[in-house]
């Protein structure tokens, strides 16, 4: 239940201005890549173009090729509803939704599109989900109560349940960790290390320590100066970025010297 | 719970140079007294003597912090005073209007049958027999309590599924596209249209498609929803703008359809505050009479039926019994009524934004644990 993404000659616009040029990577299967690189270079509004999610602002396009399993996620008659079932996605700040009770939320993905669901089959898919997010045991008790009683980290972790329990084929995470503490972000760590035995993890992150931790390959973008666009500088193993990198860029940003 | 370091003082070292705590006390009680005097040299009135109370209090509380507290403290003082004393100019005359309509209404609303007959059949020969004969008041508002309820609903009916639309269009669809910025500029005209000529384009329109002097509670209906719709599309716009981004977000990227998403999500966020701004434009539109006496008429009886018939309703019963009573000889009755008419129109406003807190508290969404 993971399918790989490959992507060719991509460019990304906000309007007429370039935002993120020329892309080449091919991210595996049940893997988890990790996007680092300085403030706006990119690394988000890219990460946003692997489920369509780009376009949902105001002028904003792309050229170029997204491929899942070989499927253009860019090709002609794709409908984006149907991408964004297959390709998850988890914000940088925690964003259940207020008016929905735990597992509610959870269940979102089903009731919201109108789906039947037996009420044993909602009740295991809640389970499921909320134990594939380590939250199950903090919340068992309290299914009926509103999401958003829940502290920062174990809201992240439901809008991670949420987000699989629609059960993509790739999860990608904009910055999961950033809004919390150490604590709350080992929890998610631990987290991504259990997700990619069955899902393609694809993650943006500010801390390059987090990417050493739970990646296994890792993507450097970088930004010439503002107003240029993004680039995607360097991408290999985790290990190798980290420890000998090719690219002066990457050297420098890994070991501190900049951004 | 004194310190065992140093000794209990009476007064700590941090509070020195403040006025005692008595001292605004001090200051009301000297006001008072110096503007009672002052006023009895040129004769006492009760109005002037707030005013001039007010106006020695502010000069004598800021003097006095001015020269043992310093300027800083003093303008604070001023700018207190300002501030309560504005508050108290604003609050007179609503507690006025409460006071007068209390005390004239009360014996008409507490007249038996008030709310439970119309005045079909009450004439001047019945108001002067009541007066002559000191017997209670017959008639009531029955009639114009229906009218009034049955066209606001159904004027609710018409202006809410157009203005919520709209304001879905404006903040879901727009995005600033022509097509949304002259809605938005219309909706801004429509707000400043005089109730008097929504009324007369109701009843033009009414003219041009049912036939000459069409005057229903259906015809009143569409000219209280032409003033609605401007005020249901403002406050539920304003609230679907505050719904975070972020929930759109999360609902797409869990491959929820646009639409799906704004009746699931948006609207269930902001349905608190699109609820209790619809009860407001209702309380808006209830008290409307011009356009109500140019598209409904008036009527005596009652009657059910708001797409036949002439229509009482209680802002025009108020204006035609005080305008032109039953008995032209003994207006008293007819006086009576009209007060009553009125305590139970503000009634039904306060009831309506009592309901419009209850709805926005119901509908939040909750945060408990």
């Amino acid at each position: 239940m993971s399918k790989r993404i490959d992507v060719k000659d991509l460019n990304v616009y906000y309007g007429n201005f370039l935002a993120v040029e020329g892309v080449n990577i091919n991210i595996e299967a049940k893997s988890v890549t990790a996007f680092i690189g300085p403030s706006g270079c990119g690394k988000s509004t890219f990460l946003r173009t692997l489920n369509r999610m780009h376009e949902v602002l105001p002028g904003a396009r792309v050229e170029g090729e997204v491929l899942l399993d070989g499927d253009n996620l860019y090709g002609p008659g794709v409908d984006p509803v149907t991408v964004r079932t297959q390709v998850g996605m988890v914000f940088q700040r925690p964003n259940p939704f207020p008016t929905m009770s735990i597992r509610d939320n959870v269940l979102a993905g089903v009731k919201l599109n109108n789906k039947k669901i037996s009420k044993g089959a909602a009740d295991a898919l809640v389970e499921r989900s909320l134990r594939g997010a380590n939250l199950w045991n903090e919340v068992k008790d309290r299914l009926e109560k509103p999401g958003s009683g829940l502290s920062g980290g174990q809201q992240q972790r439901l809008c991670i349940a949420r987000a699989i329990a629609v059960e993509p084929q790739v999860i990608l995470m904009d910055e999961p960790c950033s809004a919390l503490d150490p604590i709350s972000t080992l929890a998610i760590e631990d987290l991504i290390n259990e997700l990619k035995d069955q899902y393609t993890v694809v993650i943006v992150t500010h801390n390059m320590q987090q990417a050493a931790r739970v990646s296994d390959k890792t993507a450097f973008f970088n930004i010439a100066g503002t107003g240029k666009p993004g680039k995607l500088i360097e991408f290999g193993d985790t290990h190798t970025i980290f420890s000998n990198p090719s690219v002066k860029a990457t050297e420098d940003y890994v070991s501190g010297r900049f951004g | 719970m004194t310190s065992t370091l140093t000794p209990p003082r009476k007064r700590s070292a941090l509070t020195k140079g403040q006025l005692p705590k008595f001292a605004p006390l001090v200051v009301v009680a000297v006001a008072l007294v110096l503007a009672a005097a002052i006023l009895a040299l040129i004769g006492f009135n009760a109005l002037g003597w707030g005013i001039l109370s007010a106006i020695l209090f502010t000069i004598g509380l800021v003097t006095w912090s001015g020269l043992v507290e310093g300027s800083r403290k003093a303008k604070d003082k001023l700018a207190t005073c300002l501030v309560v004393g504005a508050f108290l100019v604003a609050l007179l005359p609503l507690v006025s209007v409460i006071w007068t309509v209390l005390v004239n209404g009360i014996p008409g609303l507490l007249t038996p049958g008030f709310l439970t007959t119309s005045m079909n059949g009450v004439t001047g020969t019945t108001d002067n027999r009541s007066v002559e004969e000191g017997t209670r008041v017959l008639g009531g508002v029955y009639h114009a309590l229906l009218g009034t309820i049955q066209i606001t609903v159904l004027a609710t009916v018409i202006s809410v599924p157009v203005g919520l639309l709209t304001a879905i269009y404006l903040v879901e669809y727009g995005n600033d596209r022509p097509l949304a910025r002259a809605i938005t500029f219309f909706v801004d005209v429509m707000t400043g249209i005089p109730s008097i000529v929504a009324g007369l384009f109701a009843a033009a329109f009414f003219f041009a498609i049912v036939g000459p002097g069409t005057k229903t509670g259906a015809v009143a209906a569409v000219a209280l929803s032409v003033l609605m719709i401007p005020v249901v599309v403002r406050s539920s716009e304003e609230m679907l703008k505050i719904v975070p981004n972020e929930l759109r977000e999360a609902s797409y990227a869990l491959g929820v359809r646009k639409w799906r998403t704004i009746v699931r999500v948006v609207i269930p966020t902001a349905i608190s505050g699109i609820a209790s701004g619809v009860t407001l434009a209702i309380a808006r539109v209830i008290g409307e009479t011009a356009p109500i006496l140019v598209t409904a008429g008036f009527a005596t009886s009652i009657n059910n039926n708001v797409f036949s018939g002439w229509m009482a309703s209680l802002p025009t019963f108020i204006y035609t019994q005080i305008l032109n009573p039953t008995s032209p000889s003994n207006p008293d009755p007819s006086n009576q009524r009209a007060w009553g008419a009125a305590l139970v129109l503000i009634i039904l406003v306060m009831l309506l934004n009592l309901g419009a807190r209850l709805i926005a508290r119901a509908f939040a969404p909750k945060a408990g644990r």
